[in-house]
């Protein structure tokens, strides 16, 4: 064991059980005001079928009962405030807490999405703004906030895409897409009623140029392509590829998930992009939330703007703004009202505390420790990919492979040393993949305490590799039997 | 660092990038902000929205009060700067949090499965309309004209390339959906019939002689809830002593179960189907398992119908849930409880009827649509709607929604919500300014 392990250490940690098995009948959380019209039975006003009697097994707590429950629970997740989370392709930074007390405020918490203009400028005006600011950090022309997450955003686009080529005659058949990218690449595109056709890298782990131009052809409609991708590494003859793209009247389409190792430095719609989405939940600080809400705009070049989905965010001749729903060759709507507005503002604010020097930093910081961290675990680690890398490092898991010590275990062992595991088995290119992203908001101490961790498993992989094979060992719970639990679902409580 | 990496500075880490791509300029934004000139910001930008004024709008997003717990609660960071729950040993309690967050909706539905969550009300409605069409095998959907008219514009959006016809079926004198035209219209190559109750009107629908119809016909029975705290007194649509009177996806927006409106998002979708179809739904979905040490723990799970596994033969391309809003409606029902949220909506139910009530007796404008209202109806005015609308506007009143843009039939109409925030002297000074 290094000095690693002290970093944890006991603590008592209370269980709890589900929000159904506490509680007692007729307590209440919570009071309403009484009643200030005349009282009426609601069996006066609506039909008695419509109406049921109870609600089965829901349960009836205190104030004190709810905290408690949820603050026991809350105790068992990791997050981004207690350490480092090495997850490749998430960005997982951290979330400054001026994005939250800004999000709340109650002219912004309380506006309606179908209030007339003139009481939601302010509201208008974020969105506005946010459009312009992503515009100009991704080089693109226009930006839709609608979509409510990157997959979405990621429909939104090959829509996009598709309506673009319709008003050219035909929507063509195809879309391209590297073996490594993504999972909802191809989900995206078969929902917008595409044929995927997979384009695989070559030994550098980029697209391989020379068989692409093979491949493109008049029913390719775009190439959907991660840049940099996910291992990390910038695809340096993007413009080419584009360029091969382009001759046949095809698009690009950029999966902007690892859009923070580039803020400042390079821009897609200067590399050949004609559409990208955007993660307000990675490189633009939303926080995760346990798994959403996440916010994927897309930015689109001026070919594409007509079509974005409505309604788009306009400004009048008196410098009124508004929803201008008038747009005869939108895609339509992918979402009900404008996108998800809180993450907006959130990611607005971050934007401007950076600014352009600081949204610059930002990436040459998460480049530099990426590559630190590439740096001091080469030797432990395979790295399978020789290429220079950005913002993240894909190892794989071929050394301690041959102890029978793979990937997801030396993902649970990291728990025993206090970190998240990195992002595991993806992408699909690399076997056993490792794939960290430690983003621009860790210290060195930080990093160094992870590549302590790191090198200590991999010791232990080669002298007691069952220690490995066994974690974790210091967590609430074991590992679970994923295949029991899918083999017979329960996916909800029910009165025993 | 670089003295490890080999470099002598950060510009070398980019070398990667051709130079004839890089950004030789400063971004073009605004120049950084310290944290109380960000305060100062966007406290002017909200200060420009509307504030101090008694609103009537409803019309899928709805003003109920919040409990301060549940903003209390979601703070913490446990909850709100964690991932997704992949990795269920340092993740049980956003994972236990979601398994609650399943349970209450079926609760809630009377349906038995309930996934962790979608985008929204809107995306769960198309994405329940694609799940039909996998279990159906068919691609024909008649689609009440009274579900949200922004829900249906999705619902084509996601339909169109996927070879799904919709067909819109009207209301009658009622506000229901016109039964004897949907009865003429379902055949046996119907997939679904798509309802909202609630509906767009504010009229509670027959879901079950709906469900049933549907079912005789052979077709599925899919109901949207745009109003979810509705179901806390409304029998839910996928309850019923007979099950072909019951729906077969119950669908719908749990924004008004202690989620801030916030211009729209992000709010919580939700979905629950029953046990035979969990294997075609979308989305994350929690289940309860044990550790190999026998110990009680939840893992996501039947994730082989998702995108990073199944890639282009998914179910569906979402990968993220709303968990963060989500849990803020775990905590409201868990808050409310069963008694609490039938109270709320007996509020709903009896100010609604007060609203109405006092329009018909002191106002020339008639209320539209005779079948029984949840917590909003429609009104017919007499003059134009932007005349009406200034007249409410100068008395800090925010009027109903304009219907002319999405049903031009009505004429000048307004979808008029009340809620139990809305104060008898709001109610009041509405009816008053409708004199």
């Amino acid at each position: 064991m290094s000095n690693n392990h002290t970093r944890v250490g006991k603590h008592f940690q209370l269980t709890e059980r589900l929000v159904f098995e506490e509680g007692s009948a007729g307590r209440r959380g919570f009071n309403l005001p009484e009643l200030d019209v005349p009282r009426r039975a609601v069996t006066d006003i609506v039909d008695e079928s419509l109406l049921r009697k109870n609600i089965d097994g829901m349960p009836e707590l205190s104030e004190v009962d709810v905290i408690r429950h949820f603050t026991r629970l809350s105790t068992w997740n990791y997050h981004i405030d207690l350490g480092l989370y090495p997850l490749g392709s998430c960005s997982m930074k951290y979330n400054p807490r001026i994005n939250e007390k800004v999000a709340r405020l109650d002219g912004f918490a309380y506006a309606h999405p179908f209030m007339p203009p003139e009481l939601i400028q302010g509201s208008l005006d974020v969105q506005k703004t946010l459009e312009k600011c992503l515009a100009e950090i991704s080089g693109m022309d226009a930006v839709s906030l609608q979509p409510a997450a990157g997959a979405h955003g990621e429909l939104t686009g090959i829509l996009l895409i598709r309506a673009y080529h319709e008003s050219k005659g035909k929507p063509r058949r195809k879309i391209l897409i590297p073996d490594s990218a993504h999972g909802t690449n191809p989900a995206s595109v078969t929902i917008s009623g595409y044929v995927v056709e997979n384009v695989p890298s070559n030994s550098s782990g980029t697209v391989d140029l020379e068989n692409l131009r093979k491949v493109v052809d008049d029913d390719v409609a775009a190439i959907m392509i991660t840049n940099p991708n996910t291992l990390g590494v910038f695809e340096s003859q993007i413009s080419e590829i584009a360029e091969v793209l382009h001759s046949h009247g095809a698009l690009v389409y950029m999966d902007g998930a690892n859009l923070n190792a580039m803020m400042g430095i390079t821009r897609p719609g200067d590399f050949g992009v004609d559409v990208l989405h955007i993660n307000l939940h990675k490189t633009f600080t939303t926080p995760h939330g346990g798994g959403g809400p996440g916010s994927g705009p897309v930015a689109v070049k001026k070919i594409l703007e007509p079509f974005l989905p409505y309604p788009v965010v306009g400004q009048r001749s008196d410098s009124m703004l508004f929803f201008d729903h008038d747009r005869p060759q939108s895609i339509g709507k992918m979402k009900a009202y404008n996108g998800q507005f809180g993450m907006h503002v959130r990611a607005l604010c971050y934007i401007l505390a950076n600014g352009p020097d600081g949204l610059k930093e930002v990436s040459e910081v998460a480049v530099l420790n990426a590559n630190y961290i590439r740096a001091r675990l080469k030797d432990s680690y395979a790295l399978p990919y020789d290429s220079p890398t950005l913002h993240e490092v894909v190892f794989s898991d071929r050394i301690q492979a041959r102890k029978d010590v793979h990937v997801g275990d030396i993902g649970k062992r990291l728990m025993d040393y206090g970190f998240h595991p990195p992002t595991v088995s993806f992408p699909l290119i690399v076997p056993g993949a490792i794939m960290i992203e430690p983003t621009e908001t860790e210290s060195k101490q930080e990093l160094d305490a992870f590549i302590d961790a790191m090198k200590t498993i991999a010791t232990e992989s080669e002298e007691n590799p069952d220690l490995v094979k066994k974690a974790p060992h210091t967590t609430r719970i074991g590992r679970i039997d994923e295949a029991a639990a899918a083999r017979k679902p329960v996916l909800r409580w029910k009165p025993s | 660092m670089l003295s490890d990496i080999g470099v002598d500075s950060i510009e070398k880490l980019f070398a990667g990038i051709p130079e004839r791509l890089r950004l030789r300029r400063l971004l073009d934004i605004p120049k950084a902000l310290t944290e109380p000139e960000l305060i100062e910001y966007f406290r002017q930008r909200a200060a420009r929205n509307a504030s101090e004024y008694s609103s009537f709008l409803g019309a899928g997003v709805y003003r109920h009060y919040i409990p301060v717990i549940v903003d209390a609660l979601i703070s913490r960071s446990e909850f709100f700067t964690a991932y997704t729950p992949y990795q269920p040993e340092i993740a049980q309690g956003t994972l236990q949090a979601i398994f609650e967050f399943q349970t209450f909706i079926t609760q809630l539905t009377g349906m038995e499965v309930a996934n962790a969550s979608l985008y929204d009300g809107s995306t769960g409605l198309a994405e329940s309309v694609l799940m039909g069409q996998r279990i159906s095998k068919k691609n024909k959907f008649l689609i009440a004209k009274t579900v949200h008219p922004e829900y249906r514009a999705v619902v084509s959006v996601y339909a169109r390339n996927l070879g799904i016809t919709v067909e819109t079926i009207g209301y009658s004198a009622s506000g229901r959906i016109d039964m004897a035209d949907l009865a003429k219209r379902l055949d046996k190559d119907v997939a679904a019939v798509v309802v909202q109750t609630p509906n767009f009107f504010g009229t509670i629908e027959q879901t079950h002689d709906i469900s049933e119809l549907a079912h005789q016909h052979g077709a599925l029975s899919i109901v949207n809830v745009a109003e979810a705290i509705s179901m806390g007194i409304l029998k839910p649509p996928g309850l019923d002593a007979v099950e072909t009177r019951t729906a077969d996806i119950v669908v719908g927006e749990g924004q008004s179960l202690g989620v801030p409106m916030s211009f729209g998002g992000p709010h919580v979708g939700f979905i629950a189907t029953r046990d035979r179809y969990v294997r075609q739904m979308p989305g994350r979905l929690v289940g309860m398992g044990q550790d190999y040490s026998g110990n009680r723990a939840f893992v996501l799970t039947l994730s082989t119908r998702e995108q990073h596994i199944r890639r282009e033969k998914a179910t569906s391309n979402i990968c993220t849930n709303q968990s963060l809003c989500a849990l803020m409606a775990t905590i409201y029902m868990a808050t409310m409880g069963p008694a609490g949220l039938r109270e709320i909506c007996e509020q709903n139910i009896v100010k609604t009827e007060y609203a109405v009530q006092q329009i018909r007796s002191r106002t020339p404008r008639e209320v539209l649509f005779q079948g029984s209202r949840f917590n909003e109806f429609v009104i017919k005015l007499k003059d134009d709607y932007a005349k009406c609308a200034q007249k409410l506007l100068q008395s800090r009143i925010v009027p109903g929604l304009q219907l002319s843009r999405f049903y031009p039939e009505l004429g000048n109409a307004m979808l008029v919500c009340v809620t139990e925030t809305t104060t008898k002297a709001q109610i009041d000074a509405f009816v008053k300014g409708l004199e």
